[in-house]
Formats: C-alpha cells, sequence, structure tokens
C-alpha cells in the first residue's frame, strides 16, 4: 500500500518553499522597482543595474572577488583532494589523528575565531594583508570542505579497479589519472564549486584577512548594507543568486547526464 | 617510506599545520598576553635574539589577566549566555519549521524527491549574506511584511521586528532550515512503512502510530539537525549584525567590535579561546552520536 500525499503534507512542502524561496524572490522583483525607496512599488526599471555597472568601487570588488575565488578554490581542490586520498588510503602514519582532527575542525570552527586567528599569523609574519592572504586564509578552510566531499566518493571507491591497471602496467601517477581521477572527477567538481561559493559568499574571513586596496564583495555589500536596503544592492544580489542558481542547476542536469550515461554503458557491457 | 607518498601526505598537513594549528597557538599565546600601546598592540613579544633569557622572559609575561577580565566585566559571560540562549531557542524553532517539511518530503512521491532534495539545498548555495539581507526589506516598519499586515487590517500600527531577537531568530531559522531539513528526511527516508501499517492494524490511530513509531525513528536526524544548527548559531556573527540591531548580545559579534572597534587583540583572543572551549562540549556530543549511527 502507498500513501498519497495528503493535503497536509502538500501544504507543508508548499509553505516550506515559501519561506525558502519567497524573501530572495521579492528582493529580486524589487530590483527592478523605479523607485529609491525599495520597498514601494513605482514601475519597471533596470536602471539600478546600469547604476551599478558604473559604479567603480562594486566593479573593483568584484574583480578581487573573482580572482580570489578562482585561485583560491583550485588551490583548495588540490589540496583539499590530496588530503581526501591521506584520510581514505593512508590507514597508519605519524600524527593521523591530528591529520584528521585538523581537517574537521576547520568545519565547526566559528568563521570569527578563523579570520582573527589567521589575520593574527599574518601581523606575527610579517605578511601584508590583501588578495594574497585572502587567498591563503579561503584555501586553507575550503580544502577541508572539498576534502570531506571528495572522501565521501573515495570510500565507495571499488580499489581493485586501480590495482588491476597497476597489473597491467601502469605507473601509479597513470593509474591514478586514468581510472580514479575520472571515477572521482564528479565529486571534485562538486568540491570545487563548494570551495569557489564559500570563497565568494566569504565575509567574515575576508574582513579579517584583507587590506585596505583589496576589498572584496562581501565587504562592500556588508558595508551599504548598514546603512539599510539600496536598490544597487537588490540588483547585484540578483545577478549573484542567478550566477549562482544557474551554476548548481546546470552541475546538477550534467551529473544527472554522466550517471545515466555510465549506467546504459554499463548495461550495455554486461550484455 | 617512498617520495611520492612522502608529499602526498607532507602537501595537505604542512599546509593545516601552518594555516591552522600555528595561528591557533598564536590566539592561545595572545590571549595569555598583556595589551600594549605597541605594534603589534601586546606584549610579550617572542624575541629570539635574546636567547634563552628572552623565551624565559617571554613566558614569564604569559597570565590569565584577560580571562580573569572577562569574568569581571559582565557584558563577556552575559552574552555567552544570551548567545546560548538564542542559538538554543533558534534551534528548537528551526526543528518546529525542518521537521514537517523533512516530514512531507519522505511522504512524496520517489521520483519528485530528488527535486525536493535539490530545492532545499539550493538557497544554501547562494550567499548567506544575501539572504538575511532580504529579510531588512520584510521586517523593517515600512516593510513588506508590515505593508501586508496593515493592509488586511490586522494591525493598525506597523510591528517594529527589525533589530530586535526576533529578526535574529528569523535569520537563523532561515539560514540553517536546510541543515535541519536534510538530516532528518535522511533518517525518515529509510524508514520502513510496513511499521506503520503494523501500527495501525494493532489499533494505533494515525497520531499515536506517529508519536510511537515515526517520531523515535527519525531520532538520530532530529539530534544531528539540532547539532548542525546550534554549533554554527552560536558564533554567528553577520545574522545579529544585520537583523539584531545593537540590543542583541551575541558573542561573535562582541568578539568583532572588540577586535575592530577597541582593537583590543589580548581580550578578543580571550574571547575565542572560551567560546572554542564552550564549543567543544556541542561538538563531541554531535561525533558521538555520529559515530553511535554510522
Amino acid at each position: 500500500m502507498k500513501r498519497s500525499m495528503s493535503v497536509f503534507n502538500m501544504t507543508t512542502l508548499t509553505l516550506g518553499l515559501a519561506f525558502l524561496y519567497l524573501p530572495m524572490l521579492l528582493l529580486m522583483v524589487y530590483s527592478f522597482n523605479a523607485s529609491r525607496l525599495v520597498t514601494v512599488w513605482a514601475g519597471f526599471s533596470t536602471q539600478w543595474y546600469g547604476e551599478l555597472l558604473r559604479n567603480q568601487q562594486f566593479l573593483d570588488a568584484a574583480w578581487v572577488t573573482l580572482r580570489v575565488a578562482v585561485v583560491s578554490s583550485t588551490l583548495a581542490t588540490v589540496l583539499g583532494t590530496m588530503a581526501a586520498w591521506v584520510l581514505v588510503r593512508e590507514r597508519r602514519f605519524l600524527g593521523r589523528t591530528l591529520f584528521s582532527g585538523m581537517i574537521y575542525a576547520p568545519l565547526v570552527m566559528p568563521e570569527v575565531i578563523t579570520g582573527l586567528s589567521l589575520l593574527l599569523l599574518f601581523i606575527a609574519i610579517g605578511l601584508d594583508r590583501g588578495i594574497l592572504t585572502i587567498i591563503l586564509a579561503h584555501t586553507t578552510f575550503a580544502m577541508c570542505y572539498v576534502s570531506v566531499v571528495v572522501s565521501s566518493r573515495l570510500v565507495t571507491f571499488d580499489r581493485s579497479l586501480e590495482e588491476a591497471a597497476l597489473d597491467l602496467g601502469c605507473s601509479p601517477m597513470q593509474a591514478f589519472g586514468h581510472v580514479t581521477l575520472p571515477i572521482i572527477a564528479p565529486a571534485v567538481v562538486s568540491g570545487w564549486l563548494l570551495a569557489f561559493t564559500l570563497s565568494l559568499d566569504d565575509l567574515v574571513i575576508a574582513s579579517f584577512t584583507s587590506g585596505p586596496s583589496s576589498t572584496t564583495l562581501p565587504i562592500k555589500i556588508f558595508s551599504s548594507m548598514r546603512l539599510g536596503v539600496s536598490p544597487e544592492i537588490n540588483a547585484l544580489s540578483t545577478i549573484l543568486i542567478s550566477i549562482v542558481a544557474v551554476g548548481v542547476v546546470v552541475a546538477a542536469l550534467v551529473s544527472k547526464r554522466q550517471i545515466a550515461r555510465r549506467e546504459t554503458e554499463e548495461r550495455e557491457g554486461l550484455t | 617510506m617512498n617520495p611520492r607518498r612522502l608529499v602526498l601526505i607532507a602537501a595537505p598537513y604542512a599546509w593545516l599545520l601552518a594555516l591552522f594549528m600555528v595561528p591557533f597557538l598564536i590566539v592561545l599565546k595572545i590571549s595569555l598576553s598583556d595589551t600594549a600601546v605597541a605594534i603589534p598592540p601586546y606584549a610579550p613579544t617572542f624575541d629570539l635574539s635574546a636567547g634563552w633569557a628572552g623565551i624565559r622572559e617571554f613566558f614569564g609575561g604569559l597570565d590569565f589577566e584577560n580571562f580573569i577580565w572577562l569574568t569581571e566585566d559582565d557584558l563577556y559571560w552575559k552574552s555567552y549566555l544570551s548567545s546560548m540562549k538564542i542559538a538554543a531557542v533558534a534551534t528548537f524553532l528551526t526543528l518546529l519549521a525542518g521537521y514537517p517539511v523533512a516530514y512531507a518530503m519522505s511522504r512524496a512521491k520517489p521520483e519528485w524527491r530528488p527535486t525536493l532534495m535539490m530545492l532545499i539545498i539550493l538557497p544554501f548555495w547562494s550567499s548567506a549574506l544575501i539572504r538575511v539581507y532580504a529579510w531588512i526589506g520584510i521586517l523593517q516598519s515600512e516593510g513588506y511584511l508590515n505593508q501586508l499586515l496593515l493592509w488586511s487590517g490586522v494591525i493598525d500600527t506597523p510591528l517594529s521586528i527589525l533589530n530586535t531577537q526576533v529578526a535574529v531568530y528569523i535569520g537563523i531559522v532561515y539560514t540553517y532550515l536546510p541543515f535541519m531539513i536534510l538530516p532528518i528526511y535522511a533518517s525518515l527516508e529509510k524508514m520502513d512503512e510496513s511499521l506503520l501499517e503494523a501500527a495501525e492494524d494493532l489499533g494505533c490511530t494515525r497520531i499515536t502510530a506517529f508519536w510511537r513509531v515515526t517520531f523515535p525513528l527519525s531520532k538520530p536526524g532530529i539530534i544531528a539537525g539540532c547539532f548542525l544548527v546550534f554549533i554554527p548559531s552560536l558564533g554567528e556573527f553577520v545574522i545579529p549584525s544585520i537583523l539584531g540591531g545593537s540590543q542583541t548580545l551575541m558573542i561573535g559579534k562582541v568578539l568583532w567590535e572588540e577586535f575592530f572597534s577597541n582593537r583590543d587583540w589580548p581580550v578578543a583572543s580571550a574571547v575565542a579561546v572560551v567560546l572554542l572551549l564552550i564549543l567543544v562540549i556541542p561538538i563531541v556530543l554531535f561525533q558521538r552520536n555520529e559515530e553511535r549511527n554510522a
């Protein structure tokens, strides 16, 4: 017997999704408002988008944020994948407990503490705050997220495939490149995406580790938010939400197609 | 140990030691230092050139003054308590909001479930800062909520919700709702529905069947969800500083102000160390819970 969805369940789902999406929807709709008073509708207009594109401070901040996000998420993916490998495959080495502790601790560490501690380090070693320090900071916490995502895929990975490649004469590096990497690739890609959005969104750690010449977009948004709602921030938020939404949906569809293709290939291989 | 393996272990290990462990030790050290009018603004500083005497002097200069200060000025313990209270209440509210959604998801048609999952996760990918900001427009006195309530005649004068703790609760529930829904959904989805049928055959009403079968079986999910919401809420900075106004005391905000406004680094570090000590308890409990259910 399969129960059909009751009215109660339909209502809760609708309300839950409305609660999650309505605030963002309102924000996006009102970014096309002609009035400077954000909460009073005065006709459709795209003027705030134009204003945003003419605002050099926002453009500079966007450029800094993008560079930081690309570099730190790439570094984090490399280091995080290595760390995941070590966590899953290297069962015994000196200081393994400390290592896994350092992978999981940043995930639960309040951002204010991570930011503060990194800033104090940079000051202690005399490193000037700027793009480099933000990249170092973002790489550090993002690599932990990447390694969690990748290691959950590595755990389920069938090691005999890799052993077969080694038996057939592959070097360990070749076996990794031809066998392991293609199989864990979806996890590595979603790890990169996660690291990228974490870096894009981060306010607290960037505030601690950035210098005067390296303001990121969230820092800029936060300082304008303190003055209340403004149509330019609504427009900027709409752009950012759209980019992320399109990216996530495309990534989900691509991985779904990949899984479907692999399944058909496997089925054809069996017959 | 072959060189390939050595590099594989050493690279992430060294990175984490240098950029996670060492900074943390620095915080610990500065929390034991004294405030000084200097660059950097604390004393003593580590001076290797002075040799052994320098090291001895360095350790001699450390004390627990800042921690004693934290207990004497009631701002700090009040904000620790207030953070714990806000995080606990917000976690409970998130559970109330999240459980029915997770339950409804687990009762949805199997072919809908991946889409529903994605709809729940999607907001998590977009910036928390922006999602919290979206609530300013809703909650402010001339905001959408007040417009709606005034228009429908429910209230005569606008409610002031923004810059109160209520706004902080709404912000936390909104931001962390997916963290509550997903673990509960995961535990409900695994449930065998024939158990419910058995309960009903044995004479339970639907509601008693829920309380005696479904609810106990979803407990691991509830516990995991509560920790996943409680732990990050405790050190939250963005939500109280955007929605909470000046009257909301939360320790993340106090740390930020101590550092950026008062420039008191030793006290900020001591605040951080105490916050971590408080967090250790729920984190250890969470891990125990995860291991038990693994």
